[in-house]
């Protein structure tokens, strides 16, 4: 039985690093996510992670960084926010296009200007088109499990593509919860890279790849990202079994006999459960689905006949909330009420999710928090 | 005398165009280096001239990277490996452009974290790979893609800036001068930490002269003294055996002006600052070897 500690979600995905020993970190501080690496810095200073270290001079480098030692063949990791995301954009292509299994905490935090810390998922959704597997998490303990499943199920050699482990700022990377801090022992297995680099064995890396062969490769990462899905399921029932904690790539709360779904990702996915309970005492079926992986996109949301409210802390401006658009995209018959809510860190509370269900209007948007005449 | 392996790293039938000084340089790069080696390289010259997938150019690993991206590629892949225990040497392959411009910070970053890595920057003094844009190393007066009248302000003294981290080794070269490449990247990899080689690479489609004239002009530009050969091994600075020769009596830079078409709209005015800029820089240069010889 491991411990039941106290801790932040940045504390508790550092945790989960240690215990996945990667041989290098590389990072670069930004708000919120400081406290991930700064836990990091501190193990490897204490010995408590045999680990390499590299203060890089910028979030450009750490990815970059990140891509020199992993192609050796090593494990490792990173952490970002924000505009720490955007500035590794052209590296986050890189990473994946060389199927590097690179694992990064990413802290969703709003984009500027103005100046602004708070939580919003704009920074990672703008990153969607990478080749990086994504997941939102929504709770210190989940942030801790999914760190742990992200170097077994970027390593895995069908899948071979990086993880990002998306945490929304402050209100889960700042957080106090309990949660259990599991000894994977042997739940990630050795890294086997097929590609590393061999000096005896000396082969050429990302030289021109004309058109005939480049398609060839964009479609193997796209057969990888498919094949994910299964790993990421083998992984997820392997964790339960092993740990006793079950997760699924999208997190049902009462949906079976539900007529209103509630869609979102990250703490509002979880806040949203208490809006559900508030709207079943009043006699609305309501029930919440909580997308965790959102790349690979699930592709087997049951949500045939049942109205969606589905909230976006996000927005693509010119086209509206980005969930919202995939899900109609790939479920050409959902019914949906788009809700674009929490931008900046705006307040929303279960009252305020249960109040988008009780007046939704299908097939509109809505801005929470803009009068209706503007909306 | 420099006992130079016969035995070739480079394939044959590189893409390049002929004569180019990059490659020469190269090729006597790796054979000081040897076979331990991987080579870091951001889009350059040196990222066409490999050939196509699957074909490659180097009996090294080579590993392509972004543009600002060659020195933090190197610092992962050397922390990487020498967390590993191994000793394999990273060297990055980078243009003036990749190092001048777009890759300091990064270059900087690294320097300054005491990176155990070689970084080599090739200077063919403008964006070559591109079609020749001026970057920040392009000198003074020289015509390119972007500066169609001649470059209006100085070449950025890229060396003073790596300098300032204090580095254990650092040194300039030129490829027309292979034996001093093939000692100073032997001396360089023989020492821990980040060091830094600047070579001087003529271009013969950019800089406008005659493929068979890469190794003359390379040697004019030292024989004038608008690139002089030296070399910095903690904090004992020499000056280069062809340089210190050049350095009593250079040649006027008006005659290496005038063997290349780039400098062909240089006017006198610009001609005579350029011979300013390089009596300075030569004085500079005698004073720190002579300051240096005196604290032995």
């Amino acid at each position: 039985m491991s411990e039941l500690i106290m801790s932040t979600g940045n504390k508790a995905v550092a945790a989960a690093v240690k215990m996945a020993k990667p041989l290098v970190v590389a990072a670069y501080p930004i708000t919120p996510q400081t406290e991930i690496i700064e836990s990091i810095a501190d193990y490897v200073e204490a010995g408590d992670l045999k680990a390499r270290y590299i203060p890089v001079e910028s979030e450009h480098s750490a990815m970059t960084a990140c891509i020199g030692a992993s192609i050796t063949g090593v494990r490792v990791f990173t952490a970002t926010s924000s505009h720490g995301l955007l500035y590794m954009h052209e590296m986050l292509h890189w990473a994946a296009g060389a199927r590097l299994p690179i694992v990064m905490g990413q802290v969703n935090r709003t984009l500027a200007p103005g100046w602004n810390i708070w939580a919003e998922h704009t920074d990672a959704l703008s990153q969607r088109d990478t080749g990086w597997l994504q997941v939102y998490v929504s709770t210190v303990q989940e942030a801790y499990d999914a760190t742990l499943m992200a170097f077994r199920i970027a390593e895995d050699n069908r899948v071979l593509l990086p993880v990002m482990i998306n945490m929304d700022g402050f209100l889960l990377s700042h957080i106090m919860q309990p949660f259990e801090m599991t000894e994977p022992g042997d739940f990630i297995p050795p890294l086997d890279l097929p590609h590393k680099i061999d000096v005896n064995d000396p082969k050429g890396y990302g030289a021109m790849s004309p058109a005939n062969v480049h398609y060839q490769f964009r479609f193997d990462m796209e057969k990888s990202m498919r094949a994910s899905r299964t790993v990421i399921n083998e992984t997820e029932a392997e964790f339960a079994k092993r740990f006793g904690r079950s997760y699924a790539p999208v997190e049902e709360y009462f949906c079976d006999d539900a007529d209103v779904i509630i869609v979102a990702m990250g703490t509002l996915g979880k806040e949203a459960e208490v809006a559900a309970d508030l709207l079943r005492k009043e006699g609305i079926k309501a029930g919440v689905m909580r997308i965790r992986w959102l790349r690979p996109f699930p592709l087997d949301m049951n949500i045939k006949g049942k109205d969606l409210v589905v909230i976006d802390r996000d927005c693509s401006f010119g086209f509206g909330g980005v969930v919202a658009g995939e899900i109609q995209a790939r479920y050409p018959d959902a019914k949906i009420a788009s809700v674009i809510a929490g931008l900046g860190g705006q307040e929303v509370t279960y009252e305020d999710m249960a109040e988008f269900v009780r007046s939704r209007k299908m097939g509109t948007e809505f801005w929470f928090g803009i009068p209706q005449e503007e909306q | 005398m420099t006992e130079i392996p016969k035995e070739e790293m480079l394939l044959k039938c590189p893409s390049t165009c002929a004569g180019c000084g990059s490659l020469l340089a190269l090729r006597y790069i790796l054979k000081a280096a040897g076979k331990d080696t991987v080579l870091v390289i951001p889009a350059c010259c040196n990222s066409v001239i490999q050939g196509v997938y699957p074909y490659m150019l180097h009996t090294v690993p080579v590993y392509n990277i972004a543009f600002a991206a060659a020195a933090a590629c190197a610092s992962g892949m050397s922390e990487a490996l020498r967390a590993k225990g191994e000793k394999t040497n990273v060297i990055v392959y980078a243009g003036d452009g990749g190092t001048a411009d777009i890759g300091i910070q990064a270059l900087s970053g690294a320097l300054e974290r005491g990176e155990d890595f070689l970084y080599i920057c090739y200077d063919n003094e403008a964006y070559g790979n591109t079609g020749m844009q001026r970057s920040g190393a392009t000198p003074l007066g020289a015509i390119t893609t972007t500066t169609p009248n001649g470059k209006t302000v100085n070449k950025k003294d890229l060396d003073r800036i790596v300098e300032a981290h204090n580095l254990p080794y650092q040194a300039t070269a030129c490829s027309s001068y292979p034996a001093d490449i093939y000692n100073k990247v032997k001396k360089a990899l023989s020492i821990p930490g980040p060091k830094f080689i600047h070579i001087l690479a003529p271009c013969p489609p950019g800089w406008r002269i005659p493929s068979e004239k890469t190794v003359e002009i390379g040697k004019m530009a030292v024989k004038s003294g608008i690139w002089v050969l030296w070399e910095k091994e903690y904090d004992k600075f020499t000056v280069s055996a062809p340089s210190r020769a050049a350095m009593k009596r250079p040649v006027p830079v008006g005659e290496y002006l005038k063997a290349q078409g780039r400098f062909r709209k240089v006017d006198e005015k610009t001609a005579a600052v350029i011979q300013a800029n390089v009596d300075k820089n030569l004085k500079k240069i005698a004073l720190e070897a002579a300051q240096s010889e005196e604290t032995e």
